[in-house]
């Protein structure tokens, strides 16, 4: 089916989200959309899907102009969108799922419903348990569901919104499979993403968008600069590494055993020092996230020593972990590391482990002002943090360290994050390693374990490699530990 | 003990829980749209109040449960409408219902206080009441007693075997999800909000009408509560919800028995006896005690997991379309 967007306007209050945009897309191609946050590509996809309406434009199905109520009549009429966190329901089965929205009789017809889900299955190599309850599954496993779900329902446009954050190497590749598959069976694709190299892997053509803004299309072959040019307006460089002297050890695990319910990682032994930087590398929910717990004091390792300063911290209250020096940063910003419903000033103000009972309100708001420009955070003093995106949540978080820290461990420190808030935040932890800092980062994007990295420590399977020299390393056999060869 | 008593009891807790069971499901089923109406204590009293009163004056049964199905419906749809509409916060709206209802329930209570009235009819279904020791406990009770064991089939039946049930189920888990469906979520949240309260009434009017015939001041009083921690011990499960409603009748029909048995104890003490027992139970069958207890066997794994249940998503929340 082939897909005409004329002229969207769609406007937000004061802020202009679409303005002027077009975009043709021929069936049976991977149209990609790009930009940073905020440049308009959610609320152009929503207003496709039907789940917003736009101010002014036009949508043209086949050459057939259209105008859908609801996310609904955009199915009905062959729109499907698979959102970032698939729209679904995690406590019913993958089955109950696929039957939702099917419209055909008062019963459940159970038996039609298994019948086309395994027909979908085999057609595309998918391997669901029609029984398992979507909770159980990975985002990726879900995203399958929801592609044979929106086909069974007869879309012919199926958009997809940025697919490949929060799933493993495994699963993106056999998604770009699949995605050029549908490509081939005829189906018109956009794809919808903030991540360079998925652009330039997959889409035959790509649309840049910039704050609402067309600011350009290019055609395969296009290059990776090209792309960067559009999306920020210049291009961006990485920096050399400066080199840092390294100091004391800061942190030495010995045969740490962690270990949930599920998982059980034995026998890790790592010694950090001063001015280093570790990558935790691995599909996530390997184990990164236990040990990272573990070294900030938050949970207990089931075996081994911990030492933070020279000093064995087993069992030591998270307190103490505090007083050393240790800071840790979660995946999960807005749920565990910042107060939804308070303000940044109120946020400052906690952080700040002062003894005073009043608070100076004027002083505070003061600080936090000078704090918020100090951190470039897009907000004022009064912002409360859910309000905030979530690159600026990130900078809130790291605005809220203590000055002199001496272990940093981070979960995910750039997800969801553009290019440009990402590189400020590294900018920060490597100031902060100038200052005699250790770092330890959990990280999905691979591009980033070898970017920041001096070791690397590759989870697979309930298992820890050897530390990796980063510099000594290829890709390739980080590939190959991360899928469990050679571990 | 002889077994004829054994029976006899089984039958009393049965009867004798069927209000429980009515207030039970009509939560259940309004709870797992999203909607939490915490005006049962309320509900339940001024719908068994009503429904006597109408009893009283006409002499008609049928328009004393209509009654207390309305009243039970209109509680209801103050609910639905200011947290669906006014968006306003379930549970103080919920809170607000039950201290007004109980009070109204006294006020218009008044010249109903201590009269003898109409009561439900014994009706034993012929033939089947015959059978040996099922037919005593099953079908030598009357129409309600019927009607609170059919309804909780009923609405097993509809959550999980139809397709407006999985919507339903759909609407509490993920209400954008279901909306993205096609589902008009507020709307169906409004119908079985009220289908859930006028269920509740029904169970109000069970009581005055025969559980605990006629009335007098706060005539249930506490029993809606109880109802509302048994849909959570029942994980949102008819099934489970309908066995909780049946344990704590159990719970009534021994305290009753200890009672007679040991006259030197104060009978304030049997009376709540089971209202602490129940919270007690409560503390300890939580879904991972029972995820352990029935993990056993692939058998009882198999039932448990056809019972297991989490309260829906979404439960208390408002839905709002971008």
């Amino acid at each position: 089916m082939r897909l005409e967007l004329k002229h969207i306007h769609k406007h937000f209050g004061a802020v202009h989200a679409n303005d002027d945009i077009s975009i043709a897309v021929e069936s049976g191609t991977i149209h990609g959309l790009l930009g940073e946050n905020g440049a308009g590509k959610s609320t152009l996809m929503k207003i496709l899907s039907g789940f917003i309406h736009r101010d002014a434009g036009e949508i043209l199905l086949d050459g057939r102009a259209v105008a859908f109520k609801n996310p609904a009549e955009a199915i009905r009429a062959g729109v499907g969108m698979l959102h970032q966190d698939p729209l679904d329901f995690p406590p019913l089965t993958v089955l109950d799922n696929f039957l939702f929205g099917r419209e055909d009789g008062f019963m459940q017809n159970r038996a039609g419903a298994l019948a086309d889900l395994q027909r979908f299955s085999r057609q595309f190599g998918f391997d669901l348990d029609p029984d398992a309850l979507v909770s159980s599954l990975t985002v990726g496993e879900r995203q399958q569901l929801e592609i044979m779900r929106l086909l069974s329902l007869g879309a012919k446009i199926l958009i997809f919104d940025e697919p490949t954050t929060g799933i493993s190497l495994p699963q993106k590749i056999k998604l770009f499979e699949t995605l050029r598959l549908l490509a081939k069976q005829g189906m018109t694709i956009i794809f919808v993403t903030h991540k360079l190299q998925d652009a330039e892997d997959l889409c035959g053509k790509v649309t840049v968008l910039r704050l609402g803004k067309m600011t350009g299309q290019v055609t395969h072959p296009f290059t990776a600069d090209q792309l960067v040019r559009l999306m920020f307006g210049q291009s961006l460089e990485t920096r050399a590494r400066a080199s840092v002297a390294l100091g004391e050890p800061i942190l030495e695990l010995r045969d740490i055993c962690v270990a949930d319910y599920r998982l059980r990682v034995p026998e890790i032994n790592l010694q950090v020092r001063a001015g280093q930087v570790i990558g935790l590398a691995g599909i996530e929910g390997s184990g990164q996230r236990l040990l990272l717990r573990a070294c900030a004091g938050l949970d207990q390792p089931v075996a081994g020593d911990i030492w933070i300063s020279g000093a064995r911290m087993n069992r030591q209250p998270y307190r103490d972990f505090l007083e050393r020096g240790v800071a840790y940063l979660p995946a999960g910003r807005l749920e565990e590391g910042l107060v939804p419903g308070l303000n940044l000033t109120e946020h400052f103000i906690l952080a700040r482990r002062s003894r005073e009972f009043f608070i100076d309100w004027r002083a505070a708001q003061d600080a936090a002002q000078s704090r918020i420009g100090e951190y470039s955070i897009r907000g004022v003093p009064a912002s409360r943090v859910e309000a905030l995106s979530g690159g600026n949540q990130q900078r809130a978080l790291l605005a809220l360290l203590q000055p002199n820290l001496n272990l940093i461990l981070l979960e995910h420190p750039t997800r969801g994050l553009d290019i440009e808030s990402t590189m400020w935040v590294w900018s920060q932890l490597l100031a902060r390693r100038q200052r005699g800092a250790a770092i330890v980062f959990a990280s999905a994007d691979l591009d980033e374990i070898f970017e920041y990295s001096d070791r690397i420590l590759v989870f697979s399977g309930g298992r820890v490699a050897r530390a990796l020299n980063a510099q000594e390393t290829s890709v390739q056999q980080l590939g190959e530990l991360i899928g469990g060869k050679g571990l | 003990m002889d077994t004829n008593f054994v029976i006899l009891t089984f039958a009393s807790i049965l009867a004798e829980s069927a209000p429980l069971v009515f207030a039970v499901i009509g939560e259940t089923l309004g709870e797992k749209s999203g909607v939490t109406n915490l005006s049962l204590d309320g509900t339940i009293l001024l719908s068994a109040m009503i429904g006597f009163a109408v009893a009283f004056t006409t002499n008609n049964l049928y328009l004393a449960f209509l009654a207390a199905m309305l009243v039970g419906a209109l509680v209801a749809s103050i609910v639905a409408f200011s947290s669906i509409v006014l968006k306003l916060d379930q549970i103080a709206v919920g809170f607000v219902l039950t201290l007004l209802c109980g009070d109204l329930s006294t006020f218009f209570g008044n010249p109903f206080v201590r009269k003898p009235g109409p009561a439900v009819p014994h009706f034993a279904i012929p033939g089947l009441a015959e059978i040996p020791v099922v037919g005593k406990i099953f079908f030598d009770q009357n129409i309600v007693v019927y009607l609170s064991v059919l309804l909780i089939f009923a609405a097993w039946w509809w959550i999980y075997k139809t397709r407006p049930g999985l919507k339903l189920q759909g609407i509490g888990e993920r209400p954008a999800a279901a909306f993205a469906r096609g589902v008009n979520v507020n709307a169906q949240r409004f119908i079985y909000t009220l289908i859930g309260g006028a269920l509740v009434g029904f169970g109000g009017a069970t009581y005055s009408l025969f559980v605990k015939l006629g009335w007098s001041y706060h005539h249930t009083y506490g029993i809606g509560w109880i109802a509302l921690a048994i849909v959570i011990f029942g994980g949102w499960h008819p099934i489970r919800g309908a066995l909780g409603a049946y344990i704590f009748g159990g719970l009534q029909s021994v305290s009753s028995f200890a009672q007679s048995a040991f006259t030197d104890v104060p009978t304030q003490v049997f009376q709540t006896a089971p209202f602490a027992l129940m919270i007690i139970a409560l503390l300890f069958v939580s879904n991972e005690a029972l995820d352990r207890f029935f993990s056993g066997s692939p058998v009882s794994r198999k039932i448990w997991n056809s019972l297991r249940g989490t309260p829906p998503g979404a439960l208390s929340t408002v839905f709002e379309q971008e």
